[in-house]
């Protein structure tokens, strides 16, 4: 689905991203991990196409796609979902508004008809019921006076509203109770299919335990250094990331 | 299209016609004096005790200064270069809309204008069934047998002589400032609009379309009372662009509720605002008071302010009555070298009153956008209460948003609060909508329509979605 190739990228100057080399197959889960400031947001930043950084190097091709070439709108158009790790607030505007344009958006870019009212209210009840949210968040302003937690369910809400290709999630575990988050695990797993893909960004192995991967990636100073299976992640958490690093230093002495 | 619009654009194709009839096709010359007064007043055929009312405010005019003190800038205005009277010219009927001007036809478009409104306002020949005299009949007995007055000022001079000389300048004294006694002396027309006691006005009466019908010059004046228990909705302005030739506009409205009785006043104005460099454009300079001369009166404005070079401009309230209320909303758009300075005086004379003002300031390109506010308290109003929210929202970084609160309380038990944020359209909210799908412009319009919310709830449905689309069109372009 996404083939990242030597992807380069920096922010005011600073080289954050140094060359990163990722795969990632329809019905694949990939955790990417690692120690704050290793680039690991900027990456799922960069796919969806925030332009506060500059891309200096690399490709990635998505769905036989050059995905750099596209505006941020249409890459979510073809499917490129971010869950924010700061979701943002829009006052005045209802999530069911929200919503409904961007489903139209969507729609409207692959020809479709606008969602009618009533499959638009059944569909949003299913999917706030999955994350136990009440009705009456519906008609509340877009993350406005919504606690952390509530941010981030409202988060797997879009995403399962939106129903995306490639889902990146950006640290949705950070701020979340264990109620919490297993309530929005619960979200990401009926999200998965073999149709779509997740890359998940996390800092801690816990949210592991309930999306359970099927690749880890550990990336430090903007480069892929470790990859492997879900129980990369259970070491990790045993032996903390200074193991790897160490690890790396042995294999590769400076 | 509702039954009420159909019905309200009749009244409205009504009062082109009632205008004409009034006036012959003649102009005064350039200047002002107290010939082109008396010459002004003849020509609309007035009683003595009107031309003498102008004559004294010429006088009070002459011996006025300009006010300097609102945060606008332009050119001095030489006003013995400006034609005071010239008869309202009836625009040329074209055959379909494939004649007009295409860039007038696609704002049309995005305003979302029904076609046989874009053909009366750009002056092509109207469907028969559309100007079904029926209908306008229809519509006039039901004013008519509830017992109000709804016509043009200059009609209701000669008709109710009574009412207008009782109400006329008893809200906005021609002295009161600069533009209100030169709108005194010189007014061309307006509307007059009188409910009698007791009777809830069935539809929202409307200027629309007598304004576009045909141009009623620079000095408009309208009056509206509402008698005890008496209650009506207020339609003024139009979204579609206005263009005239007569770059300076004073207007001067006011309004009277006696006991119990209730006025609300809508206002969307998108009168021309010069070109991207600031040239051209209108100065609106409109003095809007009203009077909640009886117990538990209310007075609401709600205005939509999207155009003019200039704009000076502060819908008041006078809160006289035990108990009645003053509101004020109000959304003021900025974009390219606009200036506005817009805002509303709250002055509570009256136990118990309260008032409610509520300002959404705009600011793209270079514009400067202030709100300029007094609330104030009298000694003897005992337990009134204000509460003012003023937001400003930036577009860009070359912009100003400024905000000139006054407050004046002589009664210890009043109390007043005021709150005020300003805050800019952000990259990471663009970005943020721009990852559901929206596109740049359709996330710029939702944020500023979000943000303008509280307001748009104030207006009519149809009027508020039409004043979301004419924002959109106003700040076109100025994101990204």
């Amino acid at each position: 689905m996404i083939k990242i190739k030597d992807l380069h990228a920096s922010v005011e100057g600073k080289e954050i991203l140094r060359g990163i080399n990722l795969e990632v197959k329809e019905g694949e889960v990939h955790a990417i991990m690692g120690p704050n400031g290793s680039g690991k947001s900027t990456l799922a930043n960069i796919l969806a196409g925030n332009e506060a950084f500059e891309i200096t190097g690399g490709s990635v091709e998505y769905v036989g796609k050059d995905l750099l070439d596209m505006t941020p709108e249409d890459r979510a158009r073809e499917g490129v979902f971010l869950a924010f790790q700061y979701p943002i607030e829009i006052p005045g505007i209802t999530n069911a508004t929200f919503l409904k344009t961007a489903i139209n958006e969507i729609r409207k870019y692959h020809g479709g008809e606008e969602i009618t009212a009533k499959e638009f209210m059944a569909m949003i009840r299913n999917k706030a019921e999955i994350l136990g949210m009440s009705d009456s968040m519906i008609n509340r302003y877009v993350n406005v006076g919504f606690s952390g937690g509530e941010k981030k369910r409202n988060e797997i809400m879009q995403l399962l509203m939106l129903d995306p290709k490639l889902a990146l999630l950006d640290e949705t575990d950070s701020g979340l109770d264990i109620d919490a988050l297993k309530v929005v695990s619960e979200g990401v797993n009926k999200f998965r299919s073999e149709k779509n893909a997740v890359i998940l960004v996390t800092h801690y192995q816990r949210l592991l335990n309930y999306i359970v991967p099927d690749y880890v990636h550990v990336l430090s100073k903007g480069r892929i250094i470790k990859s492997g299976g879900k129980e990369l992640a259970l070491e990790l958490e045993e032996k903390g990331y200074d193991w790897i690093k160490s690890e790396q230093l042995e294999e590769n002495p400076a | 299209m509702s039954d009420m619009k159909v019905v309200e654009d009749l009244t409205q194709s009504e009062y082109k016609w009632g205008f004409v009839t009034n006036i012959e096709a003649e102009s005064a010359p350039k200047g002002l004096n107290e010939d082109i007064v008396r010459f002004i007043s003849m020509k609309k055929e007035e009683p003595e005790w009107m031309l003498e009312w102008r004559l004294k405010a010429f006088r009070e005019w002459k011996k006025l200064p300009e006010p300097d003190w609102a945060k606008v800038k332009f050119n001095k205005i030489d006003y013995h270069d400006v034609v005071y009277y010239s008869a309202p010219k009836v625009k040329p009927t074209l055959e379909s809309m494939d004649e007009v001007d295409p860039e007038l036809r696609e704002t049309f478009e995005k305003l979302g204008i029904p076609l046989d409104e874009q053909k009366l306002l750009a002056g092509v020949a109207v469907d028969a069934v559309f100007d079904s005299v029926s209908v306008t009949t229809t519509f006039k007995e039901t004013l008519k047998e509830k017992g109000i007055i709804f016509c043009s000022i200059s009609e209701a001079i000669k008709e109710y002589p009574d009412l207008v000389k009782k109400y006329i300048g008893s809200v906005v004294p021609p002295k009161d400032n600069y533009f209100s006694a030169l709108n005194s002396a010189v007014f061309s027309d307006g509307s007059f609009v009188y409910i009698p006691k007791g009777v809830r006005c069935p539809m929202e009466l409307s200027t629309y379309f007598r304004i576009n019908a045909q141009e009623t010059g620079q000095f408009e004046r309208t009056l509206i009372v509402a008698d005890d228990d008496s209650y009506v909705s207020y339609l003024e302005g139009c979204t579609a662009p206005m263009r005239d030739e007569n770059q300076l506009h004073a207007a001067v409205v006011e309004l009277v509720t006696h006991d119990n009785a209730e006025i609300k006043y809508s206002t969307v104005q998108n009168w021309y605002p010069g070109d991207k460099d600031g040239q051209g454009g209108i100065f609106n300079f409109v003095t809007k008071r009203g009077m909640c001369e009886g117990v538990n009166s209310k007075i609401s404005w709600t205005q939509v302010e999207t155009g003019s070079a200039v704009t000076w401009k502060y819908p008041s309230c006078i809160l006289k009555g035990d108990n009645s209320i003053g509101e004020f909303y109000s959304i003021a758009v900025t974009n390219n070298y606009q200036q506005a300075d817009t805002g509303t005086k709250m002055v509570h004379l009256g136990k118990n009153t309260r008032s409610t003002i509520i300002s959404k300031g705009i600011s793209a390109g270079r514009s400067d956008n202030s709100y300029r506010g007094l609330v104030k308290i009298g000694k003897n109003a005992t337990n009134a209460r204000n509460f003012s929210q003023c937001d400003s929202m930036l577009m860009g970084d070359r912009c100003g948003a400024h905000t000139f609160p006054y407050i004046e309380v002589q009664n210890q038990t009043g109390q007043v609060e005021h709150e005020a944020t300003t805050s800019k359209v952000g990259e990471d909210q663009i970005f943020y909508l721009n990852q559901r799908g929206i596109e740049t412009e359709d996330a710029v319009n939702m944020i500023v329509n979000g943000f303008c919310k509280e307001v748009f709830n104030e207006l009519p449905m149809e009027f508020a979605v039409e004043a979301q689309k004419l924002l959109a069109v106003s700040l076109e372009g100025s994101v990204g």
